[in-house]
């Protein structure tokens, strides 16, 4: 009886418990806001770091002159058309070599040493080198974007082919399946969520490389806008900028996601949130 | 046939021998004139490189600067992210709140947050240890609550059969079922801590090995930019090797 009132009870528990969760994120960004605004007003009064912490309202303004400026366009353009040109390429190469590797295992076991010691080493130390090659224009931004979103994909890729079930290539086989056969109706299926996963972690490192790189040498960019409101002590602005880039990395980041659990719906899965090493 | 068997027995010596033959090509190509010296220095120069950047800017002891900064900025990230990682497990409706919050923060470019603690702390060791606590605190909360959350039912009941105090639950079952996830976000953790400090280090040209990498190439000597290159990935390298034998000698299974 009491296991039946406890089965009972627990779908109307749910939405008590969602209801609990919601007051709690309401009520901490409540909290962070009266903070934010105490310690605004201690900077105004010259008592903590004047300037430093603006009001909520300020950079809620700074953020509307942000996104009604004409110019703002031009950098958000240019920081696109990096990330995604970088994107693309260190995709496309990272997705050749991951198959190469897991179709492979002498090449895999070859260079994966070499390809775990430059993945775990902050890339942005490359940037001279890219200048270098490259220049400071356009151009190295997007090897740098390229060379960010290479490793996380490269490495999905691999271990998504070697994970591949061998149970469904035996079957593969005993229906007579050719070659192409077997790359569409095995290794494609199979490698999507490996290969999303990758790609979903490249897009956001691209995007941390591609600014970081703007704001070390660029003439145009979100990044080099960001900069330049540091060299002006435009602390409002620069609270703007990393906000807007902020939202509009978890909106490429949500957008990956969404994809990746569409692609997962036949296989009852959802896109994890796993935790990995992938280094900007 | 027998040598060439061998050969793809040997993956690590296959690798070996593929790096030398490009290491060789490329200087071939560098002195023939086909790639440019001012953009790639021979590898013989690189290598002859070291010891002018350890006289003249102290690898070593940049080495140890970098070391300490993410030591410190680890440190705080232990300090905050393990007792808040226990409070979100012990407290599981904040720690269903955070969850998301925490996944977003983890995958944000706090990077760009570098301006802020310039503006905040100036050009100092602080601004390098607050960058290096941020990332590097995040996913030690996050394997902490996930580690305490996934600590097995039965020894929680075994404890229990046995009328232990909570705090003896705590020291004497659940953190160490917990300590190799745990340490699975301390590793991910001093990762990033040491990406994020060398990258503001080469961006504000200030601390250890960063600031050497941008040092070498505002001067425009190739191989001791190249070199100072090499040196952070032996850096990066050491620590990944390092913490992934500990890891996995306490994660045996």
């Amino acid at each position: 009886m009491a296991q039946a009132g406890v089965i009972a009870a627990a779908p109307a528990a749910v939405p008590h418990r969602e209801a609990t969760v919601f007051r709690i994120r309401l009520v901490t960004v409540i909290c962070l806001l009266v903070a934010w605004e105490g310690l605004a007003a201690l900077g105004s009064l010259e008592i903590l770091y004047g300037d430093v912490i603006p009001s909520s309202w300020k950079i809620v303004f700074a953020i509307w002159n942000e996104i009604t400026a004409a110019d703002f366009y031009r950098d958000l353009g240019i920081t696109f058309a990096e990330h995604i040109v970088g994107f693309i390429v260190g995709s496309a190469i990272g997705l050749a070599l991951g198959i190469a590797m897991g179709v492979n295992p002498l090449l895999r076991k070859a260079i994966e040493p070499y390809l775990n010691a430059i993945g775990s080493t902050p890339k942005i130390i490359f940037l001279p080198i890219l200048f270098l090659i490259f220049g400071t224009g356009i151009d190295s931004k997007m090897a740098k974007g390229a060379l960010s979103a290479f490793f996380p994909v490269v490495f999905s890729t691999a271990l998504g082919m070697i994970l591949i079930n061998p149970v469904l290539l035996r079957v593969g086989k005993s229906f007579n399946l050719n070659q192409w056969q077997t790359v569409i109706k095995i290794y494609i299926p199979a490698m999507v969520n490996p290969v999303i996963t990758g790609l979903r972690l490249g897009m956001a490192i691209t995007v941390i490389g591609v600014l970081v790189a703007e704001l070390k040498f660029a003439d145009g960019g979100l990044g080099y806008r960001l900069g330049n409101y540091y060299e002006q002590f435009r602390i409002a602005e620069m609270y703007a900028i990393i906000l807007i880039i902020f939202a509009l990395a978890a909106l490429a980041n949500m957008g990956m996601t969404r994809l990746q659990t569409y692609a997962n719906r036949h296989q009852g899965g959802s896109a994890a949130h796993s935790l990995s090493v992938a280094t900007n | 046939m027998t040598g060439s068997f061998k050969l793809s027995k040997s993956p690590v010596l296959v690798g070996g021998i593929g790096v030398a033959v490009f290491l060789c090509v490329l200087e071939i190509a560098v002195e023939t004139g086909m790639v440019m010296e001012l953009v790639v220095p021979r590898p013989s120069d690189t290598f002859l490189a070291f010891p002018p950047v350890q006289e003249d800017m102290d690898l070593v002891g940049n080495f140890f600067v970098t070391l300490g900064m993410t030591a410190a900025s680890t440190g705080i990230a232990l300090a905050i992210g393990v007792p808040f990682g226990y409070f979100l497990y012990r407290n599981r409706r904040y720690g269903v709140a955070y969850e998301g919050w925490l996944a977003a923060a983890f995958a944000a470019p706090t990077v760009l947050l570098y301006p802020l603690f310039l503006v905040i702390f100036g050009r100092t060791y602080l601004t390098l240890i607050m960058m290096g606590f941020i990332p590097g605190a995040i996913p030690i909360v996050i394997q902490t609550r996930q580690g305490l959350l996934g600590v097995s039912q039965t020894l929680l009941n075994v404890g229990r059969s046995f009328n232990v105090s909570e705090r003896e639950m705590f020291w004497k079952i659940q953190l160490p079922s917990a300590v190799p996830t745990i340490f699975t976000g301390i590793r991910i953790g001093v990762m990033y801590t040491l990406v994020n400090i060398v990258a503001i280090e080469y961006l504000i040209d200030f601390g250890g090995l960063g600031r050497i990498v941008s040092e070498m190439y505002f001067r425009f000597d190739t191989p001791g930019t190249y070199a100072s290159i090499v040196a952070v990935i032996l850096v990066s390298v050491f620590f990944y090797w390092g913490f992934g034998r500990i890891e996995k000698w306490l994660r045996p299974v």
